[in-house]
């Protein structure tokens, strides 16, 4: 693949947003009562009780805000894998194996139990929340991980493991000590689902995913000479642990934001960075934001896989996207192993 | 403010004068009980080829790093063009001041063309990607070093020589007034280390880059440098030509080892050969 040029750049992005915007439409397109976007510009009434009507309040109050949920959960989680990838030096990172949506999780539920969110619902308080589980888990998972000043890869992930079970430990005891009925409600979170959201939380979600994505993006070069080794980017003129401590927090922020509405949604932020640099090549100033877009595409796809294909039954989509992922993160181990991961 | 510039510090500096200089450096890892550095001084002049050799863990890789301003020093400081090394913005000193390591592990898939732009990074602004001036830059910098035809071959597929000198292309690729090299040529073929020894002695001559170069290879060094400094547990206990420095007795106090030194005839540079440990 040649360098990255102004062309190649304008280019993949115009297609993966164009991408993007069909994907939705078909998304939209998909459900059990059959409507498509088609029947928005059909009869105002069809006479056997279908019409105009019926179809928009299925297709906008039900279906559009939840494809674009999932695009924004998959733009999220892509491009936050992307960046962790880098900045830890570790290409098996990703918000979920790390423990980092854990973090975010355990928040997001101990605001929730607390009563926060009811007492303060004009704040987003459970995004806070989960910022802060998020930023904590990087913060122990770096400190544990380093080794003589440097990040060791390998341990990272042990640590990352067990920070999870730790995760799963408390929020089964907050769910458990507070109301034991509301388990299920935990199971599905904590497997990862696409809930259908009002269009003002979508609209706050997608603010905050825009300023991440572009935040990252200008980050982009740092990221490739960090990529090219601590030494190297240093010697190029990058402050290592300044970019370093930004990109986290960015990235943990949009990882926070989302997984405090939808839990634990699996490997998306191992599987787009892999997919989108096969497809895109390995510089972050293209990467970053074409992880976004592949995030989008790739999380709208599964979600309307796991609507329609146990239908009338809806599979969390997070099952999809763990099934898809966990394969390929003991493939990508296997086939690295000693190379990179060992240093 | 010892940060500040003391003697002018226009970044103009005359030939012969010390254009990178230690100034009794005093250093020691963290948790490290003995320090590697009590008060070392080094001036490297404008336009020298000064070779840097020692025995294994004499501190020749540390005082790179504290050279180039990745380590910082406990007490002494590193001069830039008659500045504090710490006063410049990184990407400043990134402009006058290229590295090639001696190894380095590379993420991802990124190809030897994207790998030596990268040396392009501190010349270009927040969000700019590198133009045809840069691409004709690093190309260049490829052409010198005999990969002009690997552009976009992905690094992992290269050799360990070849991806050592696509390392000193994207050094080259910096434009740097000067250039530190860690055994730079360790990995090298006979071939490919004379030929980076020709390069860069050409550029030292032709268009002043200044160079400090660390080696093991004793007759590389005396063959391409102007300057030798010979560093002995964090000390420098020999500094002056090739043929000062590289004497019998020298090499026996500091190396540990019997040699003999005879003068190549076509170069006039000493050239040393081992005989026996000391001792044995």
């Amino acid at each position: 693949m040649p360098a990255l040029n102004p062309r190649r750049l304008l280019l993949s992005l115009t297609l993966l947003a164009v991408a993007v915007l069909i994907v939705m439409a078909i998304c939209s397109s998909i459900g059990s009562s059959g409507y498509t976007l088609l029947d928005l510009f059909g009869p105002i009434d069809a006479g056997d009780g279908r019409g105009r009507e019926i179809a928009a309040s299925t297709i906008f109050r039900v279906r559009l805000p939840r494809v674009l949920l999932a695009a924004i959960a998959g733009a999220a989680l892509g491009a936050a894998g992307t960046a962790f990838q880098a900045v830890l030096r570790n290409p098996l990172a990703d918000p979920y194996i790390l423990g980092i949506s854990g973090g975010a999780a355990l928040g997001a539920i101990a605001v929730t139990a607390a009563g926060l969110t009811a007492t303060l619902p004009i704040l987003p308080v459970r995004t806070v929340a989960a910022f802060a589980g998020a930023v904590a888990t990087v913060a122990i998972i770096m400190l544990l991980s380093s080794v003589r000043g440097r990040i060791a890869s390998y341990p990272m992930l042990l640590i990352g493991v067990v920070m999870n079970a730790i995760y799963l430990g408390l929020i089964l005891f907050i769910e458990t000590a507070i109301d034991f009925i509301r388990l299920q409600g935990v199971i599905l979170w904590m497997v990862g689902h696409v809930p259908t959201e009002g269009y003002h939380l979508i609209l706050l979600l997608a603010v905050i995913l825009a300023v991440g994505v572009l935040a990252l993006t200008a980050l982009a070069r740092d990221l490739n000479l960090i990529s090219a080794g601590e030494e190297v980017a240093r010697t190029l003129g990058v402050t290592v642990e300044r970019v370093r401590i930004l990109a986290i927090l960015i990235a943990s922020l949009v990882t926070a934001s989302v997984v405090s509405v939808t839990g634990l949604i699996g490997f998306v932020g191992l599987i787009v960075p892999h997919a989108a640099r096969l497809l895109f090549g390995p510089d972050h100033r293209l990467l970053v934001p074409a992880s976004a877009l592949t995030g989008a595409i790739f999380l709208m796809v599964a979600d309307t896989a796991a609507r329609v294909i146990i239908a009338p039954t809806e599979l969390p989509v997070g099952v999809l996207t763990v099934l898809t992922g966990g394969p390929l993160f003991l493939w990508l181990y296997r086939r690295n192993r000693g190379e990179t991961y060992f240093d | 403010m010892t940060d500040q510039p003391t003697d002018g510090g226009d970044g103009g500096t005359a030939p012969g004068a010390a254009i990178l200089e230690a100034r009794n450096l005093h250093f020691r890892y963290p948790g490290a009980g003995v320090p590697i550095f009590d008060g070392l001084s080094l001036a490297i002049g404008a336009g020298d080829f000064l070779g840097l050799i020692g025995p294994n863990g004499s501190g020749k890789t540390s005082l790179l790093r504290l050279l180039s301003g990745t380590l910082r020093p406990s007490a002494g400081e590193v001069r830039l063009e008659g500045r504090s090394v710490h006063s410049f913005r990184p990407r400043e000193r990134a402009q006058r001041l290229a590295v090639v390591p001696q190894e380095s592990r590379i993420l991802f898939n990124f190809s030897v063309m994207e790998m030596v732009l990268m040396g392009r990074a501190p010349h270009l602004g927040l969000l700019g990607l590198e133009g045809s001036h840069d691409r004709a830059i690093a190309r260049h910098a490829l052409e010198e070093m005999d990969l002009g035809d690997r552009e976009e071959t992905p690094l992992r597929e290269l050799s360990s020589g070849e991806r050592q000198r696509a390392l000193v292309a994207r050094a080259l690729a910096q434009e740097p007034a000067i250039l530190l090299l860690d055994e730079a040529t360790a990995f090298l073929d006979l071939k490919h280390r004379l030929q980076i020894g020709e390069i860069l002695s050409r550029l030292n001559r032709e268009q002043g880059l200044t160079i400090m170069a660390i080696s093991h290879d004793l007759n590389m060094a005396a063959r391409y440098s102007s300057r030798l400094a010979l560093l002995k547990q964090g000390r420098i206990v020999a500094d002056g030509t090739p043929a000062e420095v590289l004497t019998p007795d020298q090499v026996r106090a500091v190396y540990e080892t019997e040699v003999r030194v005879e003068i190549d005839p076509s170069s006039g540079a000493p050239y040393v050969i081992p005989r026996s440990p000391v001792g044995a």
